[in-house]
């Protein structure tokens, strides 16, 4: 344990290298170069780019999870409670409802234009000073707008067919995901995440609370502004080529932290590499349950991670978190 | 010098400080007493630069702090807040290491020193959450001390400490004294004030009331006034007892 304390990040590589190349041969189909047909191509159009994919959003909603609870100094925030996942998520919705989600690149840029409506709306409501309550507060606030204007959307969606569309999409899934997406997100993600960890030092800090931290030279409104960006680099970007992949951003700093010295700084990268990772396994996962349609990602997290969340707040009560 | 001139701190429409012209010097331990919402919190920031005043300035040898760039007033000035808040379970070691921010980090032998001068060495590493309340506020205390600040502002310092760790810790102020440093402590225990600061000063309703030497911004009288109690001093100075 002391060895993997010492190098998490090593630890989680080894283990992402381990599972990726099983993650190509999962599936309904598990692939035998021997004897399924067009093995070659399976692997280098679905199978590769799922899988690359998987675990570019999955570090991204790991590395956001950790920056969030570091700066929230809450061990239950979750990426989504800045409402930058809601927002990329009615951006998507939009794209249905105007019926322009079959044009390639629309659906993903109407996702990111939302996820940077989020993004700009926090920064203007929280403003270059806001204290972390009214940050939260906003957050929460342009949550609960997006979520309302995506149930508007939905309600009164044009036709049956844009209503199912949306609410397929919006359960988040990898399925039919092509090397386009990941070109899409993986850059976004990598600058993302370089935010994130530019918040380290203030992350720390915060540990002490708000006035400790502005004593050792923190500038609340330097953070926060690499705070939104790299949420909503990766979240969004994550959101645009998944649709809402949920609670990946709360358990994995929770799995992750015992790996590490507990800073927040030393969270961050360990965490995208364990979001990887977890997005990774569980697409994987969903690939191979014997179910009449593929069991969509979204839901599988919300399965794993909602039970989660409980016992959380559980051992919370007790003490113990 | 860390001086306070004329300031006024407004917090949430009530005028919490009006009019404080306040000093913490190099080499002296400097005592800000009072009764509960006298100001002595809200002063003991706006020292370290943490308020906004809405008069006056705080110079930091008679340079505005508002012209100073928070990372170097932070490596001149290290606060010790009340709440005593870690959010996360670290090891002593790497909530005194949190010191060094200012810094950019490194400074392992400032954290040496820092755990020696609050006796925790042997528990540097042990988890936060395994200390017991005075242990935790030593390493809280240690923290600052590992940035080597100019100035260490410590609100209520002393208040989780049995009587054997509150003269160490005030020994290891006064020796942080001795080197030149300024302190400055709020505290509500008088006899500790009286017979280890070297200056006091004594806010009522947000005003100065009192600011001396203890004999004097101590004395009977100004007790009386301000905590509205009659109250006497017993033995010699640096010796003091308070008897009601």
């Amino acid at each position: 344990m002391r060895a993997i304390r010492a190098h998490p990040t090593v630890f989680l590589l080894v283990l992402i290298a381990g599972v990726f190349p099983l993650s190509l041969l999962a599936g309904r189909v598990w692939l035998d170069f021997a004897s399924t047909p067009n093995a070659l191509v399976i692997l280098a159009q679905l199978r590769l780019p799922r899988a690359v994919l998987a675990l570019v959003v999955g570090a991204g909603l790991g590395a956001a999870g950790a920056a969030m609870q570091g700066y929230l100094r809450n061990p239950l925030a979750d990426p989504g409670l800045f409402g930058i996942a809601p927002m990329a998520a009615l951006g998507a919705v939009a794209s249905f409802w105007f019926g322009y989600s079959a044009t390639v690149w629309l659906l993903p840029l109407f996702a990111l234009v939302g996820a940077g409506a989020g993004m700009a709306l926090l920064a203007l409501i929280a403003g270059r000073s806001g204290g972390i309550a009214l940050f939260t507060l906003a957050g929460l606030m342009i949550a609960s707008l997006a979520g309302t204007l995506t149930s508007l959307a939905i309600s009164m969606a044009p036709n049956a067919f844009a209503m199912s569309e949306i609410v397929t999409w919006l359960m988040g899934a990898l399925t039919d995901r092509s090397w386009r997406e990941v070109w899409l997100a993986a850059p976004l993600t990598a600058a993302g995440i370089g935010c994130l960890m530019m918040t380290g030092r203030g992350l720390d800090a915060l540990t002490l609370g708000d006035a400790a931290a502005r004593s050792l030279g923190i500038g609340s409104g330097a953070l926060q502004a690499w705070l939104i960006a790299g949420i909503g680099l990766t979240v969004g970007s994550g959101v645009a080529v998944a649709g809402i992949v949920g609670f990946v951003g709360l358990i994995v700093p929770h799995l992750v932290r015992p790996l590490t010295d507990r800073r927040p700084s030393q969270l961050i990268l360990p965490s995208a590499l364990g979001g990887a990772l977890l997005v990774l396994v569980a697409d994987s996962v969903v690939r191979i349950l014997p179910l009449v349609t593929e069991l969509r990602l979204g839901i599988a997290l919300s399965l794993i991670g909602a039970p989660f969340f409980l016992m959380l707040l559980i051992k919370m009560r007790r003490g113990l978190a | 010098m860390l001086l306070a001139n004329g300031l006024g701190v407004r917090l949430g429409g009530a005028q919490v400080l009006r009019n404080v012209t306040a000093q913490a010097p190099r080499g002296a331990i400097t005592a800000i007493c009072g009764p509960n919402g006298a100001g002595k919190s809200t002063l003991l920031a706006s020292l370290a630069g943490l308020m906004k005043p809405c008069s006056g300035v705080v110079t930091l040898d008679e340079v505005p702090l508002t012209n100073i760039p928070a990372q170097d007033r932070a490596k001149r000035i290290g606060y010790l807040p009340q709440s005593g808040e870690v959010a996360w379970n670290l090891s002593v070691r790497n909530l005194v290491a949190l010191g060094r921010l200012p810094h950019g980090g490194g400074g392992e032998e400032q954290i040496e020193d820092a755990l020696q001068s609050v006796q925790l060495s042997g528990m540097a590493d042990r988890s936060i959450s395994t200390l017991s309340g005075g242990e935790r506020a030593r390493a809280l205390l240690a923290r600052v001390l590992a940035g080597d600040p100019d100035w260490v502002l410590a609100d209520e310092p002393l208040a989780a400490l049995d009587f054997y760790h509150q003269h160490q810790v005030l020994a290891c102020l006064r020796s942080a004294a001795r080197m030149g440093r300024g302190v400055a402590l709020v505290l509500h225990d008088l006899a500790l004030a009286m017979n280890h600061a070297d200056r006091v000063i004594v806010l009522d309703e947000g005003a100065v009331a009192a600011d001396g030497p203890p004999e004097q911004a101590l004395s009977a009288d100004i007790i009386s006034r301000v905590w509205g109690i009659a109250p006497r001093w017993l033995g010699e100075p640096g010796a003091r007892a308070l008897v009601i």
